[in-house]
């Protein structure tokens, strides 16, 4: 084994073992349970940043033995596990700076620390499973470890949030266990591979390879929150503000979205399951999801709650994306994978910080926050104008290159949707934005409190401003090949062109 | 070499039992915890000489069953020596600072575990019907005794219906037995399973088969037999319960499976198999369900138990009438079954123990806020819970896997539904008491934290039992030596 075999080891043990000690240290050694975290996460990204590194060069990282017999354990970085990586190690680090502060003082942060550690080490290995086997794997220990940190407080409505979220998931896993069961049992064991496998099949295995793709998209749907299988996501904003932000943004729902690429890309193979005639149903699905979940959106008072049904919405898009089954429509779902995670982590940053510092958690008691908080709330403006897809924001690229994907293979309803959409994004951001900057204030805002020199603790305030300066820094550059979309064209050059 | 590595596991346990029995509490914990140590040096042994030499069969001093004893040892057997000694060994050093040294009935725990340990390894290396037998009964004398030693009425009552389904389980194996011995002359299962393929015996004994899997699916409470098991195994003492969870229940359906395997293709029938396995399958719902709904937390570890024996009864159906692969594939998940069940059963039982310590009462509601204060053992329950579960990357979900493979490798697509269903359930039950561990509003929250090392024991359990999983090849290439017919006498 090459010292470079190692690397996809090491990015997934920096977090295990950041999970371990932070498990063994008592309650009271903050300070260095924060030295640990943030280490760990730097290290982490740095070791991802090699990982790139070696990726564009060409080499190959992988690990693998035989686990069960029959089965292979894989863990390998390739280019679009480098994609999942980097944006879940950038976050990871911005979340744990977020998560300090936002813990100050609370109970049970060893507990918390722990677990978000391990939730983040299983994001990590699903973004390095090499195969669906391995990939399972981490998918359910991602389950798992986020279940104490969406009941982290302990109330009766964050227990109830999460049962509902248990029952989803596991049931959810078990289809999707039994999805790769079956399929080992017909053609083996297969590791993802660029343009997947299916390209040339007897049509004898027709049937059971659909039925296949129906359990394993339903599977992975439940955390992708693809209707109807979305009624966990509005429950879960219960837990603490970074858990959203994490959930939303990179792990969970972004862990099934990454799923079903990986079905599509590198097992099916796009082509051949456009040939089988599989993507157009999960198109429907995905269309109807993202209409639904910004409808939903429209008539939250809940900040939170809007925030998630919005999610629900915008993880589709990267969905409707593979379905566009088009080099072109392919790029611009794929990248949605890292910027609907920074502009929704950016959001749900400044949902948290409203409710620390000012208390607030429905729309209507926003009225004039803009003044007394204007870095979180020049964040937040920014996401939401990404969200709704303003040039020369990040959102707007994953848009336009959406829609000339989906006119490319003529699609043209697709882009009916995508405008459809964008008119609810802004029906249900601009009223914020609007009591944000424009309205006066009414009442006084429920549970002020002062936090440092700035606005709020400046744990909490740099790392919204830093993924907002990231949404424009990926619209703006999305042309250079070191931006997202960037990378996403050249993961697409190596899945379709071949 | 190997014959004295074999004769040292069944006999100076033996001999430990006696010098325990003369001694009082403290004392026999230091001699018990001296033989512990050789045990298990002994059993390692074993299993490194068939590691590198393979299988043996012995006629212990030249004679033939019924008079002399005849042992086997292959790569499976040595595997189930090997975890008897792990786990007897974390519960004589859990139960050795667990029980209260001043009620002076604890001290016969240490000549009951020992008598114990010697039935296990006698079963796991038996070669003949009638020694089996008497295995089996060593096993559940001591086993019934140690139920008891909980001292209330109710732990009384408790050992009594288990002595009687025990009782009941043997006279019904050791009437098959004698029905095998008088139709083939023979007492040897390899020699019974060579008379009936060669076709020598005229009638095969079909009957006795049947005789002697009914006693044994009893004495592993199978549903609808299992009624004994959750109050024996809930009102014993932790280490106790972990001991017969883990190990005692596994020995006769180890003798069953033994049984199937050498003479089910000539006798048994696909209906027989499949009634087997319906069981098995009813067993996991129900089982399941009343773990679901029991308010005491080690009632509910009992019947997680009765669900998960069910499991193992799926290796009837799975290996009749299929393709050797898929055989073999039944078998080594049933394997692992049985082993990460074992290990998690046990680290469960522990923790439940440590539990029940520290919140000082053992309802299942008493336990809010515990995972504030003692998140320890609390995470051996949890890390023990996903092996239940059949979550990765746990033993229980390489075995999960293997019997998924097997179901749809023989076309019996009907076991996944339980295999996923009870996947589901298992987590239900597990997912109630972390739950309850997580309510903030609790009244109390004083919690007595017990000793160290009583919850550092069911933490290695619980790893174990997760690792097996990431390993499960390596264990299996082990359990797949083959052995040695020919070996020496």
């Amino acid at each position: 084994m090459s010292t470079g075999a190692l690397l996809p080891v090491a990015a997934l043990m920096t977090s295990l073992l950041a999970s371990v000690i932070i498990f063994a240290l008592p309650e009271t050694r903050s300070r260095l349970r924060t030295v640990i975290n943030l280490g760990a996460a730097l290290l982490k990204l740095a070791l991802v940043v090699v990982m790139i590194w070696g990726v564009v060069q060409g080499q190959a990282y992988e690990v693998a033995f035989t686990m069960v017999p029959g089965v292979e354990f894989v863990l390998r970085a390739d280019a679009l596990s480098m994609l999942f990586a980097g944006l879940s190690a950038l976050l990871w680090l911005l979340t744990t700076i977020y998560a300090v502060g936002y813990l100050e003082d609370s109970p049970n942060r060893s507990r918390f620390f722990g677990f978000f550690s391990l939730c983040v080490a299983s994001t990590m290995g699903i973004a390095l499973a090499g195969n669906l086997f391995t990939f399972f794997l981490f998918y359910e220990m991602l389950t798992l470890s986020t279940y104490p940190l969406l009941v982290h407080r302990g109330t009766p409505k964050a227990l109830r949030a999460g049962r509902n979220y248990i029952i989803y998931t596991l049931a959810g896993g078990a289809v999707l266990l039994l999805g790769i069961a079956w399929l080992h049992g017909l053609v083996g064991d297969l590791r993802f591979q660029e343009g997947g496998y299916f390209a040339e099949m007897a049509p004898a295995l027709q049937a059971p390879l659909t039925i296949i793709f129906v359990l394993l998209i339903a599977g992975l749907g439940v955390k992708a929150a693809l209707v109807p299988l979305h009624g966990w996501l509005p429950q879960a904003m219960v837990a603490p503000a970074p858990v959203s932000a994490l959930l939303h943004a990179v792990a969970v729902v972004k862990a099934g979205a990454f799923g079903i690429i990986r079905v599509v890309f590198e097992v099916y193979g796009l082509e051949a399951a456009r040939e089988m005639g599989l993507l157009a149903g999960l198109a429907v699905v995905a269309a109807f999801t993202i209409l639904y979940g910004s409808t939903r959106a429209l008539f939250q008072m809940d900040l939170k709650r809007r925030l998630a049904f919005s999610t629900i919405s915008q993880v589709s898009y990267i969905v409707l994306g593979l379905c566009l089954a088009g080099p072109v429509g392919a790029a611009g779902g794929l990248v949605h994978l890292v910027h609907q995670g920074i502009m929704k982590i950016t959001l749900f940053f400044c949902a948290g910080n409203y409710a620390e510092t000012l208390g607030v958690h429905r729309i209507d008691e926003l009225d004039g926050a803009g003044k007394r908080m204007p870095g979180t709330s020049a964040a937040f403006t920014l996401g939401a104008f990404g969200m709704i897809g303003a040039p020369p924001l990040a959102g707007f690229i994953t848009k336009w290159t959406m829609g000339s994907g989906a006119l490319a293979v003529g699609m043209d309803w697709v882009v009916a949707v995508l405008v459809a959409s964008s008119l609810l994004n802004a029906a249900y951001f601009l009223p914020i934005l609007h009591r944000l900057w424009f309205a006066g204030q009414q009442a006084p805002l429920p549970e002020e409190r002062r936090w440092g020199r700035l606005e709020t603790s400046s744990w909490l305030l740099w790392p919204p401003v830093l993924t907002a300066v990231l949404i424009i820094l990926f619209g703006l550059f999305a042309g250079t090949s070191y931006s997202p979309l960037g990378w996403v064209e050249l993961i697409v050059d190596r899945e379709v062109a071949l | 070499m190997t014959l004295w590595l074999m004769a040292g596991l069944l006999f100076t346990p033996l001999a430990w039992a006696v010098l325990t029995l003369l001694l009082d509490f403290s004392k026999g914990r230091v001699v018990t915890w001296l033989g512990i140590l050789v045990q298990v040096l002994v059993s390692l042994g074993l299993w490194a000489t068939v590691a590198s030499e393979g299988g043996f069969h012995y006629l212990l001093g030249g004679w033939q069953a019924p008079l002399g004893i005849e042992l086997r040892v292959d790569g499976l057997a040595v595997t189930f020596v090997l975890l008897t000694a792990l786990v007897a060994a974390a519960c004589g050093w859990h139960g050795g600072l667990y029980l209260d040294p001043g009620k002076s009935w604890h001290r016969y725990f240490w000549p009951l575990f020992w008598f114990l340990w010697a039935g296990l390894n006698a079963v796991w290396l038996g070669g003949d019907l009638f020694n089996l037998y008497v295995g089996l009964e060593l096993i559940s004398l001591s086993a019934v005794g140690l139920v008891a030693l909980g001292g209330q009425a109710e732990a009384l009552r408790a050992a009594i219906r288990y002595l009687l389904a025990a009782l009941l389980g043997s006279l019904a194996y050791l009437l098959g037995v004698a029905l095998v011995y008088g139709q083939t002359g023979s007492l040897s299962l390899a020699g019974v399973a060579t008379l009936v393929s060669d076709g020598a015996v005229s009638s095969g004994p079909v009957f006795p088969l049947v005789l002697m899997l009914l006693g044994l699916a009893l004495k592993t409470a199978l549903f609808p037999m299992h009624g004994w098991l959750p109050p024996a195994h809930g009102i014993a003492k932790s280490p106790v319960s972990a001991l017969l969870s883990a190990l005692v229940v596994k020995a006769s359906f180890y003798i069953a499976a033994r049984l199937w395997l050498e003479l089910g293709n000539e006798l048994g029938s696909y209906v027989l198999a499949q009634v087997i396995g319906l069981l098995g399958a009813l067993a996991v719902v129900w089982g399941s369900w009343q773990a679901l709904l029991q308010p005491k937390l080690k009632q509910v570890v009992a019947y997680s138990s009765v669900a998960q024996i069910g499991y193992l009864f799926l290796l009837f159906p799975l290996t009749w009438g299929v393709a050797g692969a898929v055989s073999l594939q039944a078998q080594q998940g049933i394997t692992l079954q049985v082993i990460s069940h074992a290990l998690a059963k046990s680290a469960m039982f522990l923790a439940a123990g440590n539990l029940i310590l520290s919140a000082g009462s053992n309802k299942v509601d008493a336990l809010a806020g515990v995972s504030r204060f003692l998140p320890f053992s609390l995470f051996s329950f949890g890390l023990a819970g996903l092996s239940l579960m059949g979550l990765p990357p746990t033993g229980g979900f390489a075995a999960k896997w293997l019997l998924l493979q097997a179901s749809l490798g023989s076309g019996q697509w009907w076991w996944i539904v339980v295999l996923l269903v009870g996947g589901l359930l298992s987590a239900g039950y597990v997912f109630r008491i972390y739950r309850a561990s997580f309510v903030e509003d609790s009244g109390t929250d004083h919690f007595y934290h017990p000793p160290r090392s009583l919850e550092v024991i069911p933490m290695i359990l619980a790893l174990l039992a997760l690792g097996l999983g990431l390993v499960s090849d390596s264990v299996l290439s082990v359990m797949a030596l083959p052995f040695d017919e020919g070996g020496a006498g």
